[in-house]
């Protein structure tokens, strides 16, 4: 059994699992946090920034990025206090003046009724929020892609730009909140355009139809100790 | 061969052998061979000095010893003659068989080769005489002058490791923790965390294995006072961490160097050895059943490896970005394990404590914050070096007392105190007492001690957009506040310095400002707006001349100034016309000289040349 926490959102008592963070549950509990680099299948990071909420804690008050922020006993969270809009509002003017052109940011941007950021404007995609590395490491296990470089000269992609890693499984591309990983599919090959990793097909003995790279379903076989003709026929086919 | 010590008496009677050993009398050379005198030539100097000896038969009768720095790089090479303790400074390779001939064997004083006092003229003999070193308080960082540092038995002959043996046989791992807190030493790598509450925390938190860890990384920039206690007193550190280690009850240390410290990483090699040698380090340490290793990791060079949840994260071998340290790492720290870490100094703090008594520490400084702190003094001071002085001492004592004041005969404009990410205080605070929590009120910290002193020739403007250039190279870019926002404060402050401000910069520079602050995830993010606020608070007019007035005050960003030559002074001696690299100046002798505002690139070299002061800036 696990301990339970009970604290409070904006006034609200609640309760959640020891070991949570705040995001989840104030989600959950029906409360409006805005958030990029959160995902539930994944570990929390702490990069975005956008969800931040002040949190109140022994008599001192600071704000602090809720999707990493542990629940904790007792604990106040405030999540639409003027310095939590303040900040958001900031940061979601930093995201949009990097990314113009991503209509998630500029959806989120005209709800904080932000009509331009104050800065230039620069033609980034991505957001460096770290979700399709996390996926790929942690869920995928392919470990194809990962941060360089630091700081204003950050980039996400495969390490040495060489992606031989990447099992081109399209994980990245399903939990991108921008959008800005696509793939592209013909009969033969599957892209995953940002990482620009081509594999070709595999189809089915049984019914001809390709179902996924080839590359995919070694590295599956492999990792599931699968036999080696598991994937001969595709799901479909199986029955 | 060094015999193993099974219990403090062994200890002990070595100590009485190497002290009956090492004559106070004897007469000896002492080499500063730090790395700033190791820049100026000072191997040369020792193989010099050792040829010259062995020349006069002199090697019985005199000691060359080679020691770690002693702080006043400015005057570098230094030499320190005992026992007169004379005192020599820019000594040359060329000065040696003088200083043999003359000093050495007749008792003369090269006159010189004496420090001349700037502010007075008075000629100097002797180092405790010097004012940058009779206004210092070097608890700390004093041995440095008298020890080789690759010699065990040096430090243990001046009472090292006296406090292990103490800690380990006379007192229990709570009081070692009782008497740190009771110390109120604080961290010294910046944070300011009472230690002692931190061992304690440690030492309570479940799990095993717990580790101790020494924060080495130092980058800030013109900062080396972690580097020079490493290079020239490993010992006192390593002591340091031993004690640690034993009150909270850990088995395996590490220390995080930056690789570019190859003296440092060389000399804690040495001394690591050395301890294992004589069992004050590894298995069984002084016939105890207590086991301490340490591991020396290398960090790669990126500031923010500074960060103790990015040098662990970089110790493990994934890359060196902080993470949320809401459960902190003395819980959850290296392979999520109980971790202390501390800085460099704030080790070297600890024997002395434990050795001379929490009382007698606790004397030392202010309220808030005990003991001494070393400043790496740095940038428009006379006297640039390391400096360790008691907390509470004012930053006029450090600058004009210590630091001798700024050269040139210029005004003092600020002092940048902790570093990059530190703020800029004006004259009006000079008198502000060094301590942690006076830094802090008025915007900006006490870092690890770094201090930086500017004068009129310096444009604060410029000075925040250095800064902030730095930051945002060195910003881990895991959080959007401290990576988009340094990034976009580094191109407000570009504009304002190119000329192109506009009206309501200022304000979105401070706007931006707090939200890096607040929002980013770890406190370089949390500091890093610090020169730009700081200088907003206090030198917001020469924003606002940048700005609407398009100038630049002190003369320094090149697309706000002009050089012209006033004809009344120029004597039309050619000297500026021959030195500007874009022939933009013409003239003819006897014409006063002319600058072609067209074909001038702002490269000051006219100013530096003339020696007329004709060359104007505006």
């Amino acid at each position: 059994m696990k301990t339970m926490i009970e604290f409070t959102i904006d006034g609200v008592g609640v309760e959640a699992e020891e070991g949570s963070t705040i995001l989840p549950v104030a989600l959950e509990n029906g409360f409006e946090i805005p958030h990029l680099c959160y995902h539930d299948e994944v570990s929390p990071y702490g990069a975005c920034r956008l969800c931040l909420v002040e949190v109140e804690r022994g008599g001192r008050r600071r704000l602090t990025a809720s999707c990493t922020y542990p629940v904790l006993e007792g604990i106040q969270v405030l999540t639409d206090t003027e310095k939590v809009r303040k900040a958001r509002r900031m940061i979601m003017e930093l995201l949009l003046a990097r990314c113009p052109d991503r209509e998630a940011l500029q959806e989120l941007g005209s709800q904080m009724e932000i009509e331009k950021p104050r800065f230039e404007l620069r033609e980034e995609e991505c957001i460096l929020c770290g979700l399709c590395e996390r996926v790929c490491r942690e869920v995928v296990g392919a470990n194809a892609i990962s941060f360089f470089s630091r700081g204003y000269k950050k980039e996400m992609g495969p390490p040495f730009r060489d992606p031989k890693a990447c099992i081109a499984c399209g994980a990245c591309v399903y939990v991108c909140p921008v959008d800005c990983i696509k793939m592209e599919e013909t009969e033969e090959e599957r892209t995953i355009v940002r990482w620009e990793r081509t594999l070709p097909m595999k189809k089915c003995k049984a019914c001809g139809q390709s179902f996924a790279p080839w590359f995919q379903l070694e590295y599956i076989k492999e990792k599931v100790k699968l036999p080696k003709d598991f994937f001969d026929v595709c799901p479909d086919c199986r029955g | 061969m060094r015999e193993r010590l099974r219990n403090p008496e062994n200890l002990e009677r070595l100590r009485q052998k190497l002290q009956k050993e090492r004559d106070p009398n004897k007469r000896r050379i002492t080499v500063c061979a730090g790395t700033g005198c190791g820049a100026y030539g000072c191997g040369e100097i020792i193989s010099a000095l050792k040829k010259e000896l062995k020349k006069r038969k002199l090697q019985q009768d005199v000691e060359i010893k080679v020691t770690g720095c002693h702080g006043f790089c400015e005057r570098g090479p230094l030499l320190v003659i005992n026992p007169q303790k004379l005192f020599y400074q820019k000594v040359q390779v060329e000065d040696v068989p003088e200083i043999l001939s003359e000093t050495i064997e007749k008792g003369n004083v090269i006159d010189r080769l004496l420090y001349v006092n700037p502010v007075t003229g008075e000629k100097i003999v002797h180092e405790d005489e010097v004012p940058f070193y009779k206004l210092q308080e070097r608890i700390i960082f004093g041995s440095n002058g008298s020890i080789d540092p690759t010699s065990i038995e040096d430090y243990i002959a001046i009472g090292g490791y006296r406090a292990l043996a103490k800690a380990f046989f006379d007192m229990s791992p709570e009081e070692i923790i009782e008497s740190v807190k009771r110390s109120g030493l604080r961290g010294r790598g910046g944070g300011g965390f009472p230690t002692g509450l931190k061992w304690e925390s440690c030492r309570k938190a479940p799990g095993e294995p717990r580790y101790v860890i020494c924060n080495a990384d130092e980058g800030d920039p013109g900062a080396y006072m972690d580097r020079s206690l490493l290079e020239g007193n490993p010992h006192s550190v390593l002591e340091g961490m031993v004690i640690g280690a034993y009150a909270i009850g850990s088995n395996q240390g590490h220390v995080f160097v930056r690789k570019e410290y190859p003296l440092a990483v060389q000399n804690l090699r040495i001394a690591l050895q050395q301890a294992e040698e004589y069992g004050l380090l590894g298995e069984g340490i002084l016939g105890t059943g207590f086991d301490f290793s340490v591991r020396i990791n290398r960090g790669g060079g990126a500031f923010v490896c500074g960060e103790s949840s990015a040098l662990m994260a970089s110790l493990e071998g994934q890359p060196g970005e902080p993470r949320a340290k809401h459960i902190h790492t003395v819980i959850s720290g290296l392979y999520d394990k109980p971790t202390n870490l501390n800085n460099v100094e704030t080790w070297a703090n600890v024997p002395l404590i434990i050795d001379k008594g929490d009382q007698w520490y606790a004397q030392l400084g202010t309220e808030g914050s005990k003991g001494t702190k070393i400043f790496s003094l740095v940038g428009k001071v006379n006297n640039t070096g390391l400096v360790e002085v008691p907390m509470g001492i004012t930053l006029r004592e450090i600058v004009y007392d210590i630091g001798g004041g700024i050269p040139g005969g210029k005004k003092f404009k600020a002092v940048q105190t902790g570093g990059p990410s530190g703020g800029c205080i004006p004259e009006s605070l000079l008198d502000l007492p060094v301590d942690f929590d006076r830094l802090t009120e008025v915007g900006s910290m006490m870092g690890s001690g770094g201090m930086i002193v500017m004068d009129e020739g310096n444009c604060m403007v410029d000075v925040a957009k250095y800064f902030i250039n730095f930051l945002r190279d060195e910003s881990c870019g895991k959080c959007t506040s401290c990576r988009e926002g340094t990034q976009r404060m580094y191109e407000i402050l570009d504009d304002i310095t190119e000329g192109r401000g506009k009206r309501g910069d200022v304000e979105l520079l401070e706007e931006l400002g707090w939200v890096v602050a607040e929002a980013s995830l770890c406190a370089l993010g949390g500091t890093a707006p610090n020169p730009v606020l700081s200088t907003i608070q206090y030198f917001r007019d020469e924003y606002e001349a940048h700005i609407k007035e398009k100038r630049c005050p002190a003369g320094v960003c090149k697309a706000l100034i002009q050089y012209t030559i006033d004809s009344e002074l120029c004597t039309a001696c050619g000297r500026c016309r021959k030195a500007c690299p874009s022939d933009a100046i013409s003239g003819a002798k006897k014409v006063p000289h002319k600058i072609d505002q067209e074909k001038c690139i702002k490269c000051g070299m006219c100013v530096e040349s003339c020696k007329f002061d004709a060359v104007k800036v505006q």
